[in-house]
């Protein structure tokens, strides 16, 4: 009885800092339309900062309690500008662009600061110093609890209050509500969307920061807070329902009681008891607790996307040769190029099923690593419990992941837009977890060893050539499937699912085959890297691994049907080459993400045909 | 007051308004007719920015060029917006969404308060806390109005303000028209009613394809039944 009323209260003061993040992001988002990947950043940098403050605060004056309070403000406050600043100087020029690249900018923000944070406070975790005041406990029911830990408890709802208060009885609240609405409406009637805009993203900003800064004392300031957290807050947000602030408080009890008790009932399964709890929600409620149907985002008139043609045959005859070349690389090349090319071949296979979903689906997935993953692990766990041979284990590969996706993939495809991206995200975050938790079955980070290839495959030449044959292979297949009759019913649901739906096709069953065959592809593009490597690792499923995918669908354009080959291509060449030879790899990177979504809100293939069609234009007038 | 000079407008690569030419005197009540799809309401989205008028337009309010500024500085220099689909805010109360629409008082026109609106309005009067998602079409018709008359606008821009509306509404919208009319304030409406146009404005300007076909007293208008059985539904 007692456990359970301690666990409780564990799971209300947990509760309030999930609320301050979620509730930032649903605001943000509510205004905004945008989803900002990089709200975990500023939790985390609110607990740097705090960390910072504090002790200067304290060399200054003693470890009061009043001067961490006071940090905390600063911190808040701090992230808030930087909210402000990050949206004057970079979102403001992209609410027009697709959700698509709004996201990539933020998830280039995310890499920035993490060197950023890296630089300026080290890769060592800091832990914030406890004075007496800080350690104190209090007796309830016969148990210690930290007292701390009951004055957070009081931090959600006392925020809850302020929020309803600002957006109920504050003219600015109302403004922000009536934008969430109608934002063109608003500006008829001459409110300055801008400032309103910049405000929105420093309260958002703040509430994150502030959220960063509260669990510091319990938690310490570390580098991997940013992803962590903001996988959870989709969780969040999206059960309590896109843009609903009571949703969100609402949601974010919910899901730190789970957490509370799953990880003393069920230890090593919480993650799948709020994957369940999410779940549960989503069929019951699709739009999440206290959330409404998005209106259904339609393309602008006359922006029907391109159709994908048929690579023109010289693409064709090039890609043969570079194939030949590929597999003859063994006579002439070093083992590196050889151990290479097998990576080459993987990422073809992973941003091809990456790309069926993307081009012809329309389902923007940022969570396509789960998949990779799971064939990885798929083939990994096959060896390590049932001792399968290489052969049963591309089998399994492919199997494992595609089973998942099918669960998944059964959720997300109802949805679209940014809610299908954190759906994703949240599914991915939560395969990651388990493989990083459960380390009796998975090795946790320490990962699978010895996954290596049957004695016959054990070769470099033999694996090159096994490694071509499945993932071209594959590859070929898929393409192969965009012009057959199920590529053009995928299309037909994504242009117009009324329309698909009236001449016959169940646009749902048909968005997940996609779904599932993408989940397919990865996995055993998964499978034959974990042999390839001869071990798998929980960062197979990270966050950034799904970026990568997309960056390689993006990078070759999503209307080709070449496009994912050579974009898989590109990139791998690029990270290998370029992004390796920088120190701070993830500060250019992001850099770049960042620039070419301010150079090309279009999509780079939507600024060659903008081209394309102007110079048509001149030459018509 | 208002001078519009060889406006053009597009959606995409549709091209809707053709040099639309029109001048407003301070005070008066100019009425757009047309048929549906005539390009009324996009005259009026392109006099508020919120489609942008092509390069070469000239759109002059009180003297200042305003062709190509931001909704919300049109909005501000005392421009007022009904939209025909009258977009209220379904979440906000009557008075949030008027609240919405305050801006400060302008010099020479006595400043709109919610009183003072409840005055003409005085359906509102008796709903200020019901949300804008539970009112009948003719009140929202009314908070739409209302809403755009809390920027203490100089000029009003109203979209079709009879549509779909009952007669006893219709009757009702005329009075405050008139009303509005009588504060001091120049209005822009556009109509497909033209028992109602004859009833509020002073004349007449007819669009056809996004042209502008006719222009005059809404008496000479009647005078010249040929225009009207050419471009008028009648
Ligand atoms: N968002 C849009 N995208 C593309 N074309 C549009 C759009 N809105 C209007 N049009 C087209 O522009 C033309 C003029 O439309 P507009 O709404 O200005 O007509 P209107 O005179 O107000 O008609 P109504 O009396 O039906 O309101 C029509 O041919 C219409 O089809
Ligand atoms: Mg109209």
């Amino acid at each position: 009885m007692d456990f359970i009323l301690i666990q409780f209260l564990t799971g209300l003061s947990n509760a309030s800092a999930l609320f301050l993040i979620a509730s930032g992001l649903t605001v943000i988002f509510g205004v905004t339309r945008i989803v900002n990947f990089a709200h975990g950043s500023f939790y985390m940098l609110g607990a740097y900062l705090t960390w910072t403050i504090t002790r200067a605060l304290w060399d200054w004056g003693g470890r009061e309690p009043l001067l961490f309070v006071l940090a905390i403000l600063f911190a808040a406050l701090a992230v808030g500008a930087l909210g402000a600043l990050i949206e004057i100087v970079l979102l403001r020029r992209i609410y027009r662009a697709p959700e698509l690249f709004q996201l990539l900018a933020t998830f280039g923000v995310v890499l920035i600061i993490q060197d950023i944070a890296l630089a300026v406070w080290g890769p060592e975790d800091l832990p914030l110093p406890r004075p007496p005041w800080l350690r104190r406990f209090v007796e309830i029911a016969g148990s210690r609890f930290p007292q701390y830990d009951l004055i957070l408890i009081l931090v959600g709802p006392a925020v809850l209050a302020a929020l309803w208060f600002l957006f109920q009885r504050t003219r600015f609240g109302i403004l922000v509500r009536a934008a969430t609405q109608d934002r063109e409406m608003v500006a008829a009637l001459g409110v300055d969307q801008r400032i309103l805009f910049t405000g929105v993203f420093f309260l958002g900003s703040a509430l994150a920061g502030l959220g960063g800064a509260i669990v510091l004392p319990s938690q310490s300031a570390f580098l991997q807070m940013d992803l962590a957290i903001i996988a959870e807050a989709f969780v969040v947000v999206v059960v309590g329902g896109l843009g609903s602030v009571p949703g969100a408080f609402l949601a974010s009890l919910l899901i730190a009681e789970v957490q509370a008790f799953g990880i003393v009932l069920v230890p090593k399964a919480t993650l799948v008891l709020v994957f369940l709890v999410m779940a549960g929600v989503l069929i019951v409620r699709p739009y999440g607790l206290l959330g409404r149907p998005q209106a259904h985002a339609r393309a602008a008139t006359g922006t029907v996307e391109p159709v994908i043609r048929p690579a023109p045959a010289i693409l064709g005859w090039a890609g043969a040769v570079a194939l030949a070349l590929a597999a003859a690389a063994p006579f002439f090349a070093g083992p590196y190029a050889v151990t290479v090319l097998v990576e080459l071949a993987v990422f073809v296979l992973f941003a091809a099923s990456l790309h069926l979903m993307m081009g012809p689906g329309g389902i923007v997935s940022f969570g396509h690593a789960a998949y990779f993953g799971l064939g990885a692990y798929g083939a990994a766990l096959g060896l390590r419990f049932l001792a399968v041979p290489m052969e049963a284990g591309l089998v399994l590969a492919p199997l494992l992941a595609g089973l998942f996706g099918l669960v998944f993939g059964w959720f997300a495809v109802r949805l679209s837009g940014v809610y299908l991206a954190m759906l994703t995200l949240a599914f991915a975050q939560i395969v990651w977890a388990a493989a990083f938790q459960w380390v009796e079955f998975t090795g946790g980070d320490n990962g699978i060893l010895g996954v290596w290839p049957s004695d016959w495959a054990r070769g470099k030449a033999a694996y090159l050539w096994l490694a071509i044959v499945l993932c071209i292979g594959a590859t070929l297949l898929l393409r192969r499937m965009i012009h057959a009759p199920f590529g053009y019913a995928l299309r037909a649901a994504r242009d117009s699912e009324l329309r698909a739906e009236a001449i016959g096709l169940d646009a749902v069953r048909i968005r997940l085959g996609a779904f599932v065959i993408a989940a397919l592809g990865a996995g055993l593009a998964g499978g034959v890297y974990a042999y390839g490597k001869g071990s798998v690792f929980p960062t197979y499923i990270s966050i950034p691994k799904s970026i990568d995918a997309l960056l390689m669908v993006l990078l070759g354009g999503v209307q080709t049907v070449s496009g994912p080959i050579v974009g898989a291509l590109a990139y791998h060449t690029l990270f290998l080459t370029v992004l390796q030879a920088f120190a701070w790899w993830r500060l250019v990177l992001g850099l770049a993400i960042v620039l070419l979504v301010l150079a090309f809100p279009q999509g780079i293939a939507g600024f060659v045909r903008q081209r394309y069609e102007r110079a048509r234009g001149i030459e018509g007038a | 007051m208002l001078s519009i000079r060889h406006l053009d407008a597009f959606y995409g690569r549709a091209h809707i308004l053709r040099d639309v030419t029109l001048e407003v005197a301070r005070g008066e009540v100019l009425v757009l007719l047309g048929r549906n799809g005539a390009g009324k309401s996009t005259t009026m989205k392109a006099i508020m920015g919120l489609v942008r008028p092509a390069p070469g337009a000239s759109v002059r309010f009180d003297g200042t060029e305003i062709a190509g500024r931001a909704p919300h500085e049109i909005a501000r220099m005392g421009l007022g917006y009904v939209p025909e689909d009258r977009r209220i805010f379904t979440d906000l109360t009557v008075m949030e969404n008027l609240e919405v629409g305050r801006q400060p008082a302008r010099d020479g026109l006595e400043p709109w308060t919610p009183e003072r609106l409840f005055a003409i309005f005085p359906n509102l009067a008796r709903m200020r806390d019901r949300p804008g998602g539970r009112m009948s079409g003719g009140e929202q018709q009314m908070l739409t109005i209302a809403r755009t008359l809390m920027g203490n606008p100089r000029l009003v821009l109203l979209d079709e303000p009879s549509e779909g509306l009952a007669p006893v509404i219709v009757q009702q919208m005329a009075e405050a028209i008139a009303a509005v009319k009588a504060a001091g304030l120049t209005i822009v409406l556009s109509e497909q009613n033209l028992h109602f146009a004859r009833r509020v404005a002073d004349r007449a300007a007819i669009i056809e394809k996004g042209i502008v076909r006719w222009t005059g007293t809404l008496a000479a208008l009647d005078a010249e039944p040929d225009i009207k059985a050419q471009y008028l539904s009648v």
